[in-house]
């Protein structure tokens, strides 16, 4: 922030009077994981010290996004952010900034790379490089119907309601050229088409709202901020369809998302947004909200709908699609949350409005849950196409610690890894099928250079096994054999035969299994081979992690070259696990009697001792 | 219709028709593991995978609906190696025990990987190691040879109405097992077998006997003495190359002799005395107003059946016992006194085409002769075993008779063996005691299809209404509409196989018909051979077989005696479904 | 064939009086749930979630008696819970942690709690301490992944865990547990 925004900052929130104000406290779960509760109490508090706790109210918001700086809130109407509050700074927030109308520099949020303080949300590079149509209102609004009305809300249903008949809302989707969210990319318009083509006097529509993709939240973020837009989308694609009952699936992790949405229900209901003649016109929905309990496989469409009904979720083949025989066997429309929350969208500003933003071939935004190595963790939306580049470094704030960017994970466990050569790539379904990943649900973590790709695949392999519902032999054993190869390989007893094994059981698993969890399976694994064979080959044939993470392959080591045979190492190892080679003047270190406790490495005044396990304990980063 | 072209032959079927079935019309024969047509498809194993031009992956072919114009492969290189890919993933977490395995040389696994010829495997790894579950008297139940196939829940569920097994757990540990992964024990089992009839492999089979019945035949103190259920001759033949359903009673005959058996005795005469009995029994009913309907109780399946699922009709079951358990005590008493035998060196064996018969030897009221009135049985597929461990072919043998006395039968107890029969034997002789008339040939008219079938007889003054349902399934629906007061019955006959007794669950096995209703039809081949037997026979009703008269008058007095009571009745009690306490704990 | 489940309607209409009186009195909490949802279709794996909220864990007196109420097979009971990684059939420890073991959470290293558990009070994934004091379960995602690693300490989330914090909480919540008695 140059000094001149600065003064203008300063001058208005010393000219706003503290009863002009109000205060937006994010309440999205990670900021709650934060403990952001106490600070709201906190503030409250506070405001009532004063006796201003009618004048100055303190609401709460879902996810405003950039979680990294959480607990954190934005004063209205200058819309400063503070972020990383304590309780601690409740009082200076209230007599300074409020009441005082002094502005808090110490608690605004500095740039990593200009390094210049940030006041407002629009001044953030994070948010200032988004698009945000499906999050317009997360983290805005508190996510009671009132604010979603005054933010247009249900303005699309009214219209449809009143002036589009169902093929006409169809034919709207269709031509937006939205496709599904939840990872197939299949174009809704053309889905809803198929089940209102299907005959059956009973058909229903469900919100996929499992996400289980673990380090994906887009979804319980838009279920918990902006809930009545998936409720609007939901109802809009049960009048296209012509259904008459539906059903929100979530995934019981995300208790808030449930209360949230149960709330939202008893609102639209209480409005006639939902309920018999909605709107007084001929058409009646209702919903209701079925809850997960801990299975991924779940979020395939045929396993939704046993588990909907109450049973195991085992996929079934397809055909018959959903669409055909679904629910009770009726024709079903399974929409992913953030598909839906795209609709009210369209149909209030038409196909062309939304068609404008994105690709040729994937039109409208993507949510991105960003996460892992990067500096700005949270929810990202941007562009179809938006490259890789601008989301990690721009949006992002790149790799934190100095370290180096080594892939990013897209799709979660169904989907693949990018690597610096896809950095620019636009990311849309097709490019990134092109390259062996999936845009998946919109997960993205981010890995850096003490990540081990072999050790990642494993981690996938191994979620996916334990995932898997155990129906079909190429999954249930499959992913088994393919996880004891990568444990193999990772505890140094890999052959290069190995890699073909792997190869031929990932292909085996991915063409011949049940359901989409199979077909997918193998996918980080074959993307790891493809972009990382060198890691996979250290690991095979030097028994080395190159990242230093497979403990039973990150022994130390000297390296010849760099020693200078001072022999300080042999001192200090507590083992006596280092010697001296004899008329070589290097020192070397005894791998059987070495316990790894890298007091060497430490202390090598040459830095000539290598390897060991180098990923730290956690650090919270 | 529909034309597709598959293996680059064209051909034309009908719209719902399945790949697997249309390449069937070709000749062509996919291979398949979990499909049981018409009983369970849930496309789990996936050898049965086809490419189908411009799909991306595999199919399965046996849930595939044929489209038009589609172009299928079911023999390219990859679909090939993807096949031998999957059994071989199959065999790395099977145990490699088919030298040993009841079911080698007839187990659809090892058939695979025959047919596919691997000859090593390529990927091994850690093996899934569960508790095998022997506590039942029946049936075996070895989880480490399970293809996860579901045919067993598909049999139990739609068919026996049990629901006995489903999968548990997931992932590489996942299993199709009872609640608990526990014992049939402790959950439903009615222990029917006829998941054992379904299961591709040897995961589950009956509890073997025969080694019991050798030492036996080879205890010099023992009078070992055998009986033939009706239902065994005409299935056994197919074992030794006969046609199916050709009944083969004297070479059977035989065959027992020559494996050492003191007597061969049929149990057919038993159950002459069953309908004697259980004629009494409902004439005393119709006497006394009820209960009805009466419920016939030759199948120990069926009864624990309504004590599990029906405690509350229990003393509509009949209170007489099988013609097994009759036999069994007849001969350690009747018997033992005419030829002076010491009843507790006799061994009663028993040589039944149900699995059952094992648990029911041992049910309480199972001693009635002071001693355990059957010692041992035998399945139609244990009986045959002891043949070929003998080295005797049935089809070399000369035909020979049954013993007397407890060898005569009327073709009453003949066709006790298939479904219906044991209604038709006892309306028989009840029509006859109530119109003084003998009864024509009963005529049953079907209802939903094989479901059940009933009747209404007038008999004298008395209008009967009776019904034989075809497997537990039938009669669970059956009951459900009768307690519903939608239908109303004096007697119901329930045999819980399907077919009766000539498909039960320890017959032989079809493994190479992967149809349940063509399966179906073997059985009813193997019924009319029962019915052939029946018009050759001279006396056709229970109450006019001389042995069984003869009987009456030297032993038992009359039908429904005190004698009679205590040897041929007995109690049934309402059980739990489930026991709280496990009996078998999977670690 | 195919969804049979469909079919329970016929399964055990009239269950006989007697055989449920076992259970009579000890589940009366849960009779109020099963009365509201008896005869309703899918509604087995809701009235396990009631059921465990109630219970804290799912023993096998409780799957039998849900399945006579309900008219379900105790195969497909347990087949459910066995399925869902939710379901508990043992008792938890008095403090039940869990373990995010998502992707992020793992990227930045949850492995390192997991190992300070199996160290420190001898705790694997699935288990419980010999006093019953701890229980360690791990979740595939609790969508707080921006704040990974994220640990549930007794139902409460905590994010950006370090090894000192986590240190600090478990304090914390032994001092509560002990002000509580
Ligand atoms: C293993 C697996 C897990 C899935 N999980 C989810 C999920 O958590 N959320 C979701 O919306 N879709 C998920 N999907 C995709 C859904 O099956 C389905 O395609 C989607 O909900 C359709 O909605 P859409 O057309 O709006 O994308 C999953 C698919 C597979 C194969
Ligand atoms: S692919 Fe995996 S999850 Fe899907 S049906 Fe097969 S075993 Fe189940
Ligand atoms: S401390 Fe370094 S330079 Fe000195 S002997 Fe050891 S490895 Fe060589
Ligand atoms: S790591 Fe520790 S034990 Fe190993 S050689 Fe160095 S000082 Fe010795
Ligand atoms: S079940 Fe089949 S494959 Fe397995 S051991 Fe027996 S015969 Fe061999
Ligand atoms: S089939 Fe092969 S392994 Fe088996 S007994 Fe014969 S030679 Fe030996
Ligand atoms: S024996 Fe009969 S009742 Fe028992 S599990 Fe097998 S099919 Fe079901
Ligand atoms: S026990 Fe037999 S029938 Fe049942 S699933 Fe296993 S292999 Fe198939
Ligand atoms: S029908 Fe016959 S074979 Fe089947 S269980 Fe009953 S008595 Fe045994
Ligand atoms: S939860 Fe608070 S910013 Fe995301
Ligand atoms: S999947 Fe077709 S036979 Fe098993
Ligand atoms: S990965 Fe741990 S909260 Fe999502």
């Amino acid at each position: 922030m140059t000094s001149r925004l600065r003064d203008e900052l300063k001058e208005k929130v010393a000219q706003t009077k503290p009863e002009e104000r109000h205060i937006l406290l994010c309440g999205g779960v990670p900021c709650r994981s934060l403990r952001c509760l106490e600070v709201k109490e906190a503030v409250s508090d506070e405001l009532h010290k004063h006796n201003f706790e009618e004048k100055v109210k303190v609401l709460e918001t879902g996810c405003i996004g950039n979680c990294k700086l959480g607990p954190s809130l934005i004063i209205f109407p200058e819309g400063v952010v503070y972020r990383r509050l304590k309780t601690e700074n409740a009082r200076e927030i209230i007599e300074e900034h409020v009441l005082g109308g002094r502005l808090l520099e110490h608690l605004l949020h500095r740039d990593s790379i200009s390094d210049e303080l940030q006041h407002r949300r629009e001044d953030m590079p994070f948010f200032q490089r988004q698009r945000r149509l499906v999050l317009k209102n997360c983290g805005m609004i508190s996510p009671g119907i009132n604010s979603y009305l005054s933010n247009q809300g249900y303005a699309a249903l009214a219209k449809a309601l009143t002036e589009l008949t169902p093929e006409e809302v169809i034919a709207e989707v269709s031509r937006s050229g939205l496709r599904g969210r939840g990872g197939g990319g299949f174009p809704t318009g053309r889905k809803w088409q198929a089940a209102r083509d299907t005959p059956g006097a009973e058909k229903y529509v469900i919100c996929n709202g499992d996400e289980g993709d673990p380090g994906a939240f887009m979804d319980r973020s838009i279920m918990e901020g902006d809930p009545h837009s998936v409720l609007e989308g939901l109802i809009l694609a049960a009048y296209a369809v012509g259904a008459g009952q539906g059903y929100i699936y979530v995934r019981a992790e995300y208790p808030l998302a449930v209360q949230r949405l149960e709330r939202a229900i008893g609102e639209a209901r209480k409005s006639h947004f939902l309920g018999d003649n909605i709107l007084e016109q001929e058409f009646s929905f209702d919903l209701e909200i079925r809850v997960g309990a801990g299975a991924f496989v779940c979020g395939e469409e045929t396993a939704l709908i046993t588990s909907v009904e109450g049973s195991r979720g085992d996929p079934n083949p397809r055909p018959p699609f959903p669409v055909q025989k679904g629910v009770w066997g009726c024709p079903t429309v399974i929409n992913n949350v953030e598909t839906l929350a795209n609709i009210p969208a369209i149909v209030l500003n038409g196909a062309a409005w939304f068609a404008e933003t994105g690709t040729e071939k994937s039109k409208g935004t993507k949510v991105f849950a960003l996460a892992g190595k990067v500096r700005h963790t949270g929810l990202v939306e941007v562009p179809m196409g938006t490259t890789l580049r601008e989301i990690i470094f721009d949006i992002g704030g790149g790799i934190p610690a100095g370290k180096k960017f080594k892939a990013a994970q897209t799709g979660g466990p169904s989907g693949g890894c990018l690597t610096e050569e896809h950095l620019d790539l636009p990311l849309d379904y097709d490019s990134l099928k092109a390259v062996g990943s999936i845009i998946g649900s919109g997960g993205l973590i981010i890995m850096d250079e003490d990540s081990c790709m072999v050790d990642v695949a494993r981690y996938f392999c191994d979620f996916n096994r334990q995932e898997s519902c155990g129906k079909c032999t190429p999954c249930r054993i499959g992913n088994k054999r393919m996880l004891e190869i990568l444990e193999k390989i990772i505890s140094g007893q890999g052959e290069e035969k190995d890699l073909q094994r792997l190869e031929d059981l990932a292909l085996l698993i991915k063409n011949a299994s049940l359901c989409g969890l199979g077909r997918s399976a193998p996918n980080p694994v074959l993307s790891t081979m493809r972009h990382f064979r060198d890691e996979y080959l250290a690991h095979i044939k030097d028994k080395h992690c190159p990242a230093g993470v497979c403990p039973e392959l990150s022994r130390y080591y000297i390296d010849a070259k760099e020693c200078r045979a001072c022999g300080l190492c042999a001192r200090i190892c507590p083992v006596e696990a280092i010697y001296e080679v004899e008329n070589e003047r290097v020192y070397r270190i005894d791998p059987e009697k070495c316990v790894d406790c890298g007091q060497c490495q430490e202390e090598c005044p040459f830095e000539a001792i290598e390897g060991g396990r180098k990923r730290k304990k956690v650090a919270g980063v | 219709m529909i034309t597709l072209t598959i293996d680059k032959q064209q051909v034309t079927v009908e719209k719902g028709t399945s790949v697997l079935e249309a390449a069937r019309q070709l000749g062509i024969d996919i291979p398949t593991l979990c499909y049981l047509k018409d009983l369970n498809a849930p496309a789990a194993c996936r050898v049965c995978i086809v490419q189908v031009e411009g799909r991306p992956t595999f199919d399965a072919s046996c849930v595939l609906p044929a489209e038009e114009g589609m172009v299928v492969y079911t023999n390219t290189p990859e679909v090939l190696a993807a096949r031998k890919q999957i059994l071989e993933l199959f065999l790395s977490d099977h145990p490699f025990e088919c030298l040993t395995c009841e079911r080698s040389l007839n187990c659809e696994l090892q058939r695979l990987v025959k047919r596919y010829g691997i000859r090593d495997l390529h990927i091994e790894g850690e093996r899934n190691h569960f508790i095998t579950d022997d506590l039942s008297p029946s049936v075996v139940r070895e989880p480490d040879k399970c293809v996860r196939c579901r045919r067993c829940i598909s049999v139990c569920e739609n068919y026996i109405t049990a629901f006995v097994y489903r999968m548990v757990e997931r992932s590489f540990q996942s299993i199709v097992a009872p609640a608990y992964n526990g014992s049939l024990m402790e959950n439903s089992c009615i222990y029917c077998g006829q998941c054992i009839t379904v299961c591709p492999t040897s995961a589950l089979r009956e509890k073997d006997s025969t080694a019991e019945v050798w030492e036996a035949l080879a205890n010099p103190d023992l009078h070992v003495v055998v009986q033939t259920a009706p239902a065994i001759r005409s299935s056994i033949s197919e074992e030794f190359g006969f046609p199916v359903g050709s009944p083969v009673e004297g070479q059977m005959v035989a065959a027992l002799r020559r494996l050492g058996f003191a007597r061969v005795f049929d149990v057919c005469f038993a159950a002459d005395i069953c309908v004697m009995e259980e004629s009494t029994e409902f004439l005393e009913r119709l006497k006394e107003g009820g209960p009805f309907p009466q419920f016939t109780s030759c199948c120990p399946s069926w009864i624990l059946f309504c004590e599990k699922f029906y405690p509350q009709l229990v003393d509509n079951l009949s209170a007489v016992k099988s013609p097994q358990q009759i036999f069994g005590v007849l001969a350690k008493t009747y018997y033992a006194k005419q030829e002076g035998l010491d009843p507790s060196k006799m061994f009663v064996v028993s040589i039944m085409p149900c699995v059952s018969k094992k648990y029911e030897l041992l049910r309480p009221g199972m001693s009635a002769s002071g001693f355990q009135d059957v010692d041992a049985e035998l399945t139609t597929r244990e009986f045959v075993q002891m043949l070929y461990q003998a080295g005797l072919d049935i089809k070399k043998l000369p035909p020979e008779e049954f013993d007397s006395p407890l060898g005569s039968a009327s073709g009453a107890g003949i066709i006790f063996g298939s479904s219906g029969g044991v209604m038709e034997a006892t309306l028989r002789t009840v029509y006859e005691k109530l119109s003084g008339e003998p009864l024509k040939r009963l005529e049953l008219d079907e209802v939903r299809s094989q479901e059940y079938k009933k009747a209404t007889i007038h008999a004298g003054e008395h209008e009967l209404k009776v019904a034989v349902a075809r497997g537990t399934g039938a009669a669970r629906r059956l009951i459900d509409r009768m307690l519903e007061g939608e239908e109303e019955y004096h007697f119901v006959e329930v045999m819980a196989c399907p077919g009766g007794c000539v498909g039960g669950g320890g017959q032989p096995i079809y493994f190479e018909t992967n149809d349940w209703n063509e399966q179906i039809s073997h059985r009813a081949k193997r019924s009319s051979g029962l019915y052939d037997l029946d018009r050759q026979k001279e006396y056709r009703k229970a109450h006019e077989n001389p042995a069984v008269l003869q009987l009456y008058k030297d032993f038992l007095g009359e039908p429904g005696s005190p004698l009679a009571y205590k040897l041929l009745h007995s109690r049934n009690f309402p059980r739990k479904l489930y026991s709280e306490q496990p009996l078998l704990i999977q670690k | 064939m195919g969804n049979v489940r469909r079919r329970f309607y016929f399964f055990m209409k009239k269950p006989a009086a007697q055989l449920k009186e076992k259970a009579k009195g000890k589940y009366d909490k849960l009779d109020t749930v099963l009365e509201k949802y008896k005869g309703r279709g899918g509604v087995l794996v809701k009235v396990l979630q009631e059921a465990q909220e109630m219970y804290g864990h799912l023993p096998r007196e409780l799957l039998i008696h849900v399945a006579y109420e309900l008219d379900v097979p105790l195969s497909e009971v347990y087949s459910v819970v066995s399925f869902y990684s939710l379901f508990r059939t043992k008792t938890t420890g008095r403090i039940h942690l869990e373990v995010c073991s998502g992707t992020a959470c793992y990227v930045k290293g949850m492995e390192d709690l997991l190992e300070y558990f199996r160290e420190n009070l001898s705790l694997r994934p699935g288990g419980i301490t010999d006093d019953e004091k701890y229980s360690l379960t791990t979740s595939n995602c609790m969508g707080v992944c921006s704040s990974a690693p994220v640990i549930k300490i007794g139902g409460e989330l905590h994010g950006e865990m370090t090894l000192e914090k986590l240190q600090q909480l478990l304090k914390e919540h032994e001092n509560d547990k002990q002000t509580q008695r």
